[in-house]
């Protein structure tokens, strides 16, 4: 899976399965602030990247994340180890 | 251990749960697991589910709708006709209940966090005692932190496990007639959404390392939700009333070997 898939699908199970505002869905977009998710949305977030990317992601490495591009970049980072 | 068992387990939200690790090592032991989720943490619960070695059927239950209590009650009904054992795993307490605010707590905080952590255990006992009644007996088991001695910032959330321990003695005293089995396993400090929601908290680990003398794992749930499954199982037919403690012997020690206080 390239970069490009990699945002293609995120984007995709930020909209469908987190429920947030396509629109608002950039790179640089902040979870918290611009995309208003609440802690147990952050955790949904986490639960759902390992369910679609078949990554594990421990609690250490999810608490820097802040931006969507962050996200990414973790997800690309792990298929890639 | 469960084999032919039916138990429903309640407050599953990640697969860090306590719920949710009980529910893995029933099915594991050979049970038919059914689980509950609560409000916003649904998707999260369903998505738990999933991560079981079985994917588990998910049913909705805020512990204060009685109109979800029915439902479900309904609906286990019709699944199974009756019921074995349950799991509690329930808590809440609001912001201004914790984190050292106890001398400020308006009585609406506490009260909450009493029916919702503490009456709720009675609640949900009741509301299945229907199904286990067809069954000829069952097993609760709820998840207790020993608060008998005041800890840092778990002010009336600690309260509230303190009530939930003597309700748990009283329902086994109601029950036991009806060879209905009351437990709560009281445990150590684990890294779950709840626990990470009590300022300070995730000290106590720093603690149980020095104090427990078997050590503690705060990432691993597996012995309590053993304990847990043992309680419900029939190695515990003649418990009721008891509070077992799961916190790598901690509670049995005011200092550890290497506090500095051994000769
Ligand atoms: N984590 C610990 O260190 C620890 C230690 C001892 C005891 N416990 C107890 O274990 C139990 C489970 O907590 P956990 O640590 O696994 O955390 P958790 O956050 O995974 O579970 C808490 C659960 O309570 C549920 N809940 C809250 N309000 C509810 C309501 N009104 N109706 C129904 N459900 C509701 C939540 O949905 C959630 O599933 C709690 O009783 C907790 O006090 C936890």
């Amino acid at each position: 899976m390239d970069r490009n898939d990699i945002e293609s699908k995120m984007k995709e199970l930020l909209v469908e399965e987190l429920g947030l505002d396509e629109d608002k869905i950039t790179m640089s977009a902040t979870f918290e602030e611009d995309l208003e998710i609440d802690s147990l949305g952050v955790v949904e977030l986490l639960m759902a990247l390992e369910d679609n990317f078949g990554v594990q992601i421990p609690d250490e490495e999810a608490e820097s994340l802040v931006t969507v591009g962050e996200a990414v970049d973790l997800v690309e980072k792990k298929l890639n180890a | 251990m469960l084999e032919g068992k039916r138990i429903l387990v309640t407050g599953v939200l990640t697969n860090d749960s306590i719920a949710w690790h009980t529910a893995r090592v029933a099915q594991e032991q050979g049970a038919e697991v059914v689980l509950t989720g609560f409000g916003r943490g649904m998707s999260l619960t369903q998505r738990s589910a999933k991560r079981l070695p079985t994917e588990a059927e998910v049913h909705e239950l805020d512990i204060n709708d009685a109109g979800h209590m029915d439902a479900l009650v309904a609906a286990l009904d019709k699944k199974w006709g009756g019921l074995d054992g349950a799991l509690h795993a329930i808590a809440f307490a609001p912001p201004d209940a914790l984190g050292g605010e106890f001398l400020n707590t308006p009585a609406e905080s506490a009260a909450t966090a009493f029916l919702t952590s503490a009456f709720s255990y009675k609640t949900l006992t009741v509301g299945l005692r229907p199904l286990f009644l067809k069954s000829g007996g069952g097993a609760m088991v709820g998840l207790d932190f020993d608060n008998s001695v005041a800890w840092p910032g778990y002010d009336w959330m600690g309260v509230s496990k303190s009530a939930l321990q003597s309700v748990n003695r009283y329902l086994a005293r109601y029950l036991g007639e009806e060879n209905i089995r009351i437990n709560l396993v009281s445990a150590g400090p684990l890294g779950t959404v709840a626990a990470k929601s009590i300022p300070g908290f995730t000290q106590y680990e720093n603690l149980w390392a020095v104090r427990a003398p078997l050590g503690w794992d705060p990432h691993n749930p597996d012995p309590v939700a053993k304990m847990a499954c043992v309680l419900m199982s029939d190695f515990a037919l003649a418990t009721s009333g008891e509070i077992v403690h799961v916190d790598g012997g901690f509670h049995g020690n005011a200092a550890g070997r290497h506090e500095g206080l051994d000769a």
